[in-house]
């Protein structure tokens, strides 16, 4: 039996009981959708109408649309890819690793940060899928599919392939694990709509949860099952940006060709991640009300994993440049030097001040508990996070080997819609979830709220 | 319906009463057929005298199917039908075979381990659950006690569930 502590830090404030719980949560799913959430979701649809029309264009016209060039043949696509692949790592980091640690506040955050995991992989996974030119032929490339040219089988040494796997495991067991969070909640909605006399809702909820009923042997077995998933979660969340990152530290290029890459892009997926989490929680607690659940205590940790990850991420960009002059080689050397000297040295120094100053300020306890310097400070952290990938890639290939190939990178209209259309399609999901899903986790909420309610 | 089933019904609101009352119907050798909780109870699984789950099991060897599945498959793929010289390294070359390897190890592992939770839970989409008290998804734990398989009379099981704590005992019939 699992013993703990009776003294526990508040996690639930307001004196909530386990009825509040239900009653607080389901409330969103059960009311009609507020004005402000239609015009959240509305301009959200607009992004994704323009985007779309954006990828219709690079379908139709093919990858031409976009600003690369032979010197730059990778840039936007693979920065937002990155991007989003990284802000999905938080989610995973809270429902999986935060569980192994048995870190209770993870509970009232988790289904949210989850939701944005699966979100931000779809996202993610739209661009090298429309870099592929024909997206419709992506899974017959990509995967070892019996094929009429040999069969000539995908290349198993390459890290493109490698993260073909990472990504479709991770987007799936997340999927999975989210969902087994989800089925009981499910049926608390179930039951509720019955006693509302709601049965068509009662119905689609009763299919949603699989038929829960709660009985002590499920959960004993959902338990084993929750778990097992967050020991497989926590490898597999380090494995995937550690492949992303191969993408380039397998290469021969200066700049990319690095061997603190793993380490240091997991450090940066984690940092960003939190901060996404941060956006999008403080906007939903305000929404739907939820001060109660998701407190100031929480999102003074997630601020202190922002300022731990920030920290490391410092760490690694001071290193990379320690080694580009200890290992004295000229062409390294340079690629470090032009990055922070040459034509892209704002693009490096945004990516230092947002990644490695700002977040500094949330030593200061005052900063890390005002919500709106949290705001704020989030979102500059994503902004920098997106400068770093853009200069890890556009700048370690932009002077190539012969100066008359030398040359700077422009995003187009089309680069700048594809970034839109994941956008509009994250915000339009998250949108959708919010409303339809039950945001906070009840079941696991209710497991703590004995032992962790503020007492009335 | 072939036959009647009588169940008396128990209804607790706290976890930790809860976990007593368990411990101590069952000493006085009344048989619990099931407890219906809105969130896990820990220790309920023991103090019901569930045998721990094997689930474990199942995802370990669905993990080492995937794990035999893609090595084989990529050394067959790439060191023997179709065996290409890429990077000047061996037809069949295992470490960069291992990303692979891992993460279908951990797809197969995950996704066996959840069918079969499925599976043995019975939890279907189709399935309508019989409750017992509709509270036991809300904030009530539900303690059901099948009377055909007690020996104890109704009153005698009434007294040492109100005893034991229940704030409601309930006469069930289906």
């Amino acid at each position: 039996m699992q013993v703990t502590s009776t003294l526990r830090e508040t996690l639930v404030t307001g004196g909530k009981s386990v009825a509040d719980v239900s009653h607080d949560i389901s409330r969103q799913v059960e009311g009609k959708p507020t004005r402000s959430w239609w015009a959240a979701f509305g301009i959200s649809l607009v992004l994704l109408v323009f985007g779309a029309y954006s990828c219709w264009m690079l379908l139709w016209h093919g990858v031409g649309v976009w600003g690369l060039n032979k010197t730059v043949g990778w840039a936007w696509d693979i920065t937002n890819f990155v991007w989003w692949v990284g802000i999905g790592h938080a989610g995973t980091l809270i429902s999986a690793i935060l569980l192994l640690f048995r870190q209770r506040w993870r509970m009232s955050i988790n289904r949210a940060a989850e939701a944005m995991t699966i979100f931000a992989v779809i996202c993610a996974a739209s661009f090298p899928g429309f870099h592929m030119g024909r997206l419709w032929l992506g899974f017959y490339w990509a995967l070892p599919l019996p094929n009429t040219f040999g069969s000539l089988w995908v290349n198993f040494n390459s890290p493109l392939l490698w993260d073909v796997f990472a990504i479709s495991t991770y987007f799936s067991v997340s999927l999975v694990f989210w969902y087994m969070g989800l089925i009981p909640d499910f049926a608390v909605i179930r039951d509720r709509a019955v006693k509302m006399g709601h049965m068509t809702r009662a119905r689609i909820y009763n299919a949603l949860s699989f038929g829960w009923d709660g009985a002590a042997k499920t959960w004993m077995r959902y338990e084993s099952v929750a778990l097992i998933l967050a020991g497989l979660s926590t490898p597999l969340v380090l494995s995937v940006h550690t492949i992303v990152s191969f993408d380039f530290a397998t290469s021969v290029i200066p700049g990319w060709h690095t061997t603190i890459f793993p380490p240091y892009f997991v450090a940066g997926a984690i940092f960003s991640g939190f901060a996404m989490v941060l956006t999008l929680l403080l906007v939903t607690r305000k929404v739907f009300k939820l001060e109660d659940y998701i407190t100031i205590y929480h999102v003074e940790l997630m601020n202190i994993i922002i300022i731990i990850t920030g920290s490391i991420v410092g760490v690694a960009y001071i290193t990379e440049f320690f080694i580009a002059w200890y290992g004295q080689v000229d062409a390294e050397y340079y690629a470090f030097y032009n990055r922070a000297t040459g034509p892209y040295w704002w693009a490096y120094w945004s990516m230092m001040t947002c990644n490695v100053i700002s977040p500094q300020l949330f030593w200061f306890k005052k900063i890390r508990t005002n919500l709106m310097a949290t705001f704020i400070l989030a979102a500059i952290v994503n902004i920098g996070m997106w400068f770093e990938r853009f200069v890890i890639i556009v700048t370690s290939i932009h002077r190539d080997y012969l100066p008359s190939s030398w040359t700077m990178f422009h995003p187009t209209i089309y680069d700048i819609g594809q970034y839109i259309f994941t956008f509009g399609l994250f915000f339009t999901f998250f949108f959708l979830f919010a409303k339809f899903f039950p945001v906070i986790n009840m079941a696991e909420v209710k497991s703590i709220i004995k032992s962790t309610s503020e007492k009335k | 319906m072939s036959e009647q089933k009588n169940y008396l019904v128990g209804i607790f609101n706290d976890e930790d009463v809860l976990l007593d009352a368990v411990h101590g119907i069952r000493e006085k050798g009344v048989k619990i057929e099931e407890v219906y909780s809105p969130f896990p109870v820990h220790g309920l699984d023991e103090a019901l005298g569930y045998r721990r789950s094997r689930l474990p099991i199942a995802a370990f060897l669905f993990g080492m199917t995937g794990t035999i599945l893609a090595l084989s498959t990529q050394i067959w793929m790439l060191g023997f039908d179709w065996p290409m010289i890429i990077g000047g390294k061996n037809h069949a070359s295992i470490p960069p075979f291992i990303p692979v390897t891992f993460e279908f190890t951990v797809l197969l592992s995950a996704f066996g381990m959840v069918g079969t939770f499925f599976i043995v839970s019975d939890l279907k989409p189709y399935k309508w659950p019989k409750l017992h008290d509709i509270r036991c998804t809300d904030d009530k734990h539900v303690m059901a006690i099948n009377l055909g398989s007690n020996k104890l009379s109704k009153n005698d099981i009434s007294d040492i569930l109100k005893k034991a704590g229940a704030e409601e005992v309930n006469e069930k019939s289906y």
